[in-house]
């Protein structure tokens, strides 16, 4: 768990760290989008450069971001080599039966291996400089118009907040718990597929037993400070656009034109 | 059994970039059927300290040796087993590990994963059960059924069932009533004179302390920094206060008497010895 960086919130003051969380990410998203635009070495070098600027305006060391690529390592390697070896058209370099590496492949492998990089980092971006409430209250506000839908907007917004509030407080319950088995003699991750299995259950109904018991303890608490449905609430935390958020979209325009007349 | 720590350190998450020292440079013995106290105050390190005692930590540098293992940085996490059957750990809100569908299949449960057969743990259930205090029809109920405080005997009973020879309280009394603090820790007393066990307690509780322990260890920061008997360590309430910690209420109660002008000598830990030392100076007084 420990060596995952994707999904970690790096605190900090940067230009990215006080944008605001909503142009974050419809920014992130959008990003995404443009990325499959380009197509040749020119609008991926654009891209890269543009990658590394936002990175280096959030101050966070790249290190970080080379650490959150490590865990897809070996899916972007497998997807890379399907497109090296199964790609055709150009020159080709090698054949052997029906596998050939050829010059698109190649090319094709080249692009895809930058696709998956610049996503990564752009995604690693967002959540190092983003605290999780802050996108929470993101989620929330860009999913408003959908009220008219009859979504539950509010209410999906507690549950995801109430979420996030309580993933560090389970995993340190689990970890409490795993503890408190290995000491009673239960041997996590090893044996055979069942005994693996068998041995999980120790965990996994004291840690239910105590998701339930917070979950009642924490209505109580809710109802007893008057909350009574989402509905005609104010809000404490109030989000709200600044003249950097429309620098970041303007920049975002630059990007996407740039794209356009770049791309072959 | 004796338990050494040979300069011990420990990090959380060592090598990456949220790296936190959890212990630095601990050395120690606990020695074979003694009463160890750890105190300090939140976050200073205890219950690190503790996790090192069956090997559920491993040192970053140095040693722990238990019994005859020796537990460093490169110690395989096989064939631990035995040794956690030695040491039996009570962890803070012991209620929280309860998972059966009865109470005698979660005490067993210790026993069974050290091999003892379903007959012994059953036997053994039984047995722990009384120990603890609670009637033998608890058995056949589930545990999620009891009262928090009947919990957390279950959970005890189940630590106890695996027959350790040392046993490792965490603070075993915490959110319990006053009558089951009591009740609880008469137990563990008893236990350690009856079947010479060797109890680690890690508690905020100074009465609990000076009622009980004959080994106390301060640690603060994640460093060990000062060991000795309750007396020599309740000895400085200026060092104490401090470092953040109080003093047993007899101990509290005689500074201030001093301050009026009376006079101890050693200064009395529980309410008997300060009665005593108090009696002859009313005494003197009405003399007079």
């Amino acid at each position: 768990m420990n060596k995952l960086i994707l999904g970690r919130y790096i605190p900090g003051d940067s230009w990215i760290h006080q944008l605001d969380p909503r142009t974050k990410l419809l920014a992130s998203f959008y990003y995404i989008g443009i990325i499959f635009l380009a197509n040749d070495w020119k609008s991926y070098l654009v891209m890269t450069l543009a990658t590394f600027f936002m990175i280096w305006l959030s101050k966070v060391k790249l290190g970080f971001f080379l650490r959150g690529v490590r865990p897809m390592l070996w899916l972007i390697l497998f997807t890379v080599l399907l497109q090296v070896f199964f790609t055709t058209g150009g020159k080709v370099y090698w054949q052997w039966g029906w596998l050939a590496i050829t010059q698109f492949g190649l090319s094709n492998g080249a692009f895809i291996f930058m696709r998956f990089v610049l996503i990564i980092f752009i995604s690693t971006l967002l959540t190092l400089t983003t605290q999780p409430l802050s996108l929470a209250d993101a989620v929330e506000s860009l999913l408003r118009p959908l009220r008219v839908l009859h979504v539950p907007v509010t209410e999906l917004a507690l549950v995801l907040q109430i979420a996030l509030r309580f993933v560090p407080t389970l995993m340190d319950q689990t970890t409490k718990i795993m503890n408190a088995q290995r000491a009673r003699g239960v041997d996590f991750g090893s044996g055979n597929l069942f005994q693996q299995m068998k041995a999980v259950v120790p965990l996994l109904i004291p840690l239910f037993v105590d998701s339930f018991s917070i979950a009642e303890d924490l209505a109580t608490a809710m109802d007893a400070r008057g909350y009574q449905g989402g509905d005609g609430r104010s809000k404490f935390r109030v989000l709200k656009y600044h003249r950097r958020d429309g620098a970041a979209a303007a920049g975002m325009i630059v990007l996407t034109v740039s794209l356009l007349l770049l791309r072959a | 059994m004796d338990i050494t720590f040979d300069h011990v350190s420990f990090t959380y998450q060592a090598g990456t970039p949220f790296a936190g020292e959890g212990l630095r440079d601990v050395s120690t013995t606990i020695s074979d059927h003694s009463y160890t106290a750890i105190i300090g105050h939140t976050g200073s390190g205890k219950s690190t300290l503790l996790q090192h005692l069956n090997a559920l930590l491993k040192p970053t540098s140095g040693s722990v040796t238990i019994g005859d293992r020796v537990i460093t940085a490169e110690t395989n996490n096989k064939n631990l087993k035995p040794l956690r059957q030695k040491v039996g750990m009570v962890f803070q809100f012991a209620e929280n590990q309860l998972f059966e569908q009865t109470v005698a299949k979660d005490i067993a449960f210790g026993p069974k994963n050290f091999g003892a057969s379903d007959d012994e743990a059953a036997a053994l259930a039984k047995q722990m059960v009384t120990l603890v205090g609670l009637p033998e029809e608890v058995l056949t109920q589930s545990p999620f059924d009891l009262s928090g405080g009947q919990m957390r005997r279950v959970a005890i009973a189940g630590v106890l069932a695996m027959q350790p020879q040392v046993l490792v309280l965490d603070e075993p009394t915490a959110g319990l009533d006053p009558a089951g603090r009591r009740d609880m820790m008469t137990m563990f007393e008893r236990l350690h004179e009856t079947q010479g066990l060797t109890i680690v307690l890690v508690t905020h509780q100074m009465d609990d302390v000076a009622d009980f322990a004959d080994h106390v260890l301060v640690m603060d920061q994640g460093a060990l920094i000062k060991e000795g008997s309750p007396r020599e360590i309740f000895a400085d309430p200026d060092w104490l206060r401090a470092h953040q910690l109080g003093l047993p209420k007899a101990t509290a109660m005689a500074e201030q008497l001093m301050a009026k002008g009376f006079r101890f000598d050693p200064l009395p830990l529980t309410s008997d010895e300060l009665a005593d030392q108090l009696l002859p100076q009313i005494g003197g007084a009405h003399h007079e």
